[in-house]
């Protein structure tokens, strides 16, 4: 079988998985949802909320992809999953890029509820001539995204202390993503005033950020679990 | 004997089999080559050089500040480099593992003083600790990174597992540091433009000033190698700690386990 085809298995798994138990949909979704809303508690200004929203939207998005880093690790580990895979001869290539893409999909439902959060919430507005902007943004964002989350995931995976190392490796990491997907979707809402054209750079940022930890991650990703 | 690094040449054992510490005579002339440059930085960071036309006496804090951050980046490759050796060489060295550990922690106590230091001169120039500039924010960035590189050393496993993940999380940071700079660059950019390795090759500089800056650079490129050396030798010490810890407790398990032997046996 191809990387691609296990690839895609271990991603339909783990949708398969989170469909049976619903843990995105009634814990994470709604952690998410808590972090919109006490951002503008901490914030306390319509002005201030309408100019920051796409930060606080890609913020959330952070925080909420370590916790999906965790819940996507804690169902391998419990039972000892991956170590299972590994000994089924599983290449790790294609358990890297099959738990990013299932990932990735899980990401990528949050990232347009938080924007739906922000529309209505922070009263932004989806111009029509930013939409193709704004989903490549998504797209590319949550590629790297991903990449990076799973990396690190299966690092921390198995280990005392996981909870806790999984935020300081992957934060600095995903700086970069924070700050181009940022200004790439204020950009596409036209956030103070930013045209579109200013979003395609930052869209190239993403693209290399994403190409970059895809190809590291895969090649990295045996050697880290290989244990 | 659960690694195959049970004997690192670089750690002095007398004959007894008791450690005689890490100092060699090698170290210890270099630790006093660097007190000797240490002491001659003081002399000229605080009394030789002049004090800047617009900076004032501001300007010797820059004698620790670039030198800092220039062996933090050295010490970085240094980390990068053996953890490459490590993962991609034939015969696993831990050595290798060992030199890129103490590498990055003394590298991370460097940026650390870089930004104290720093944040010190900003105050006195700038009126501000803290500017969101492209150099100050990467750096900030580079410090959490090899924090997170340090907290993975401490995850625990046998020493081959840590050197591995170790390596592979040194070789990261590598392709993250490009990244994190390249992004921050696009956010904003204030920092002073580098004066001495400036694009165009002439030196900008006082001539004294060069010189204390200068001594600076020898002065902690010293110490780090100094630094680095000991760290080593005592990773090593660790290592073999715990080794035979190990393999104390297997024997005294063994020596459970033979006298039950023999009353079964008579």
């Amino acid at each position: 079988m191809s990387i691609w085809r296990v690839a895609c298995l271990v991603a339909r798994k783990d949708l398969l998985v989170e469909r049976r138990s619903r843990v995105v949909l009634n814990q994470v979704l709604p952690f998410a949802g808590v972090t919109m809303v006490i951002f503008a508690f901490a914030l306390d200004s319509d002005a201030v909320l309408e100019r920051v929203a796409p930060g606080l939207v890609w913020l959330a998005t952070m925080f909420s992809l370590l916790v999906l880093v965790q819940r996507t690790f804690a169902i391998e580990t419990d039972d000892g999953a991956l170590d299972a895979m590994r000994v089924a001869g599983v290449d790790p290539r294609a358990i890297y890029l099959g738990k990013a893409m299932g990932l990735a999909i899980e990401l990528l439902v949050l990232e347009i509820v938080l924007l739906f959060a922000a529309v209505i919430l922070y009263r932004q507005t989806v111009p029509v001539d930013g939409i193709a902007l704004l989903a490549i943004t998504l797209l590319s964002a949550t590629c790297g995204l991903a990449a990076v989350g799973t990396l690190y995931g299966g690092l921390a995976a198995g280990f005392k202390g996981r909870e806790t190392l999984l935020p300081l490796l992957t934060l600095p990491a995903v700086a970069p993503v924070l700050i181009g997907a940022t200004r790439a979707v204020e950009a596409a809402l036209g956030t103070a005033g930013a045209v579109v054209s200013d979003g395609w750079p930052w869209v190239g940022l993403l693209l290399v950020f994403a190409a970059t930890f895809g190809v590291g991650g895969s090649l990295a990703f045996g050697p880290l679990i290989d244990e | 004997m659960t690694t195959t690094d049970s004997n690192p040449a670089s750690v002095e054992v007398d004959p007894s089999g008791r450690f005689a510490g890490t100092g060699t005579r090698g170290t210890r002339i270099l630790g006093s080559m660097t007190v000797v440059a240490m002491v001659w930085l003081v002399a000229f960071g605080l009394g030789f050089s002049p004090a800047d036309r617009d900076q004032d006496e501001a300007v010797r804090i820059m004698y620790v500040h670039v030198p800092t951050i220039w062996v933090a980046y050295m010490s970085f490759v240094v980390t990068a480099v053996a953890s490459g050796f490590y993962l991609f060489g034939r015969s696993k060295a831990l050595g290798w593992d060992r030199l890129a550990g103490a590498s990055a922690e003394i590298g991370t106590i460097f940026v650390a003083a870089t930004l104290v230091v720093g944040s010190l001169w900003g105050r006195l120039t700038w009126g501000v600790f803290w500017q969101w500039d492209a150099r100050l924010t990467t750096t900030a960035l580079l410090f959490v990174t090899y924090i997170g590189y340090l907290a993975v050393r401490r995850l625990g496993g046998s020493h081959q597992q840590r050197a591995r993940r170790s390596a592979v999380v040194g070789l990261l940071a590598v392709l993250l540091i490009p990244l994190v700079h390249w992004s921050v660059r696009l956010w904003r950019s204030l920092h002073q433009e580098a004066t001495v390795l400036d694009t165009d090759g002439d030196i900008d500089m006082d001539g004294l000033m060069l010189f204390s800056l200068f001594v600076g650079v020898v002065a902690f490129t010293l110490f780090y190698i100094w630094l680095v050396l000991h760290r080593t030798r005592v990773m090593a010490m660790e290592d073999m700690m715990d080794d035979r810890g190990l393999d104390l407790a297997l024997a005294s398990r063994r020596a459970e386990v033979v006298p039950t032997q023999k009353l079964e046996e008579n």
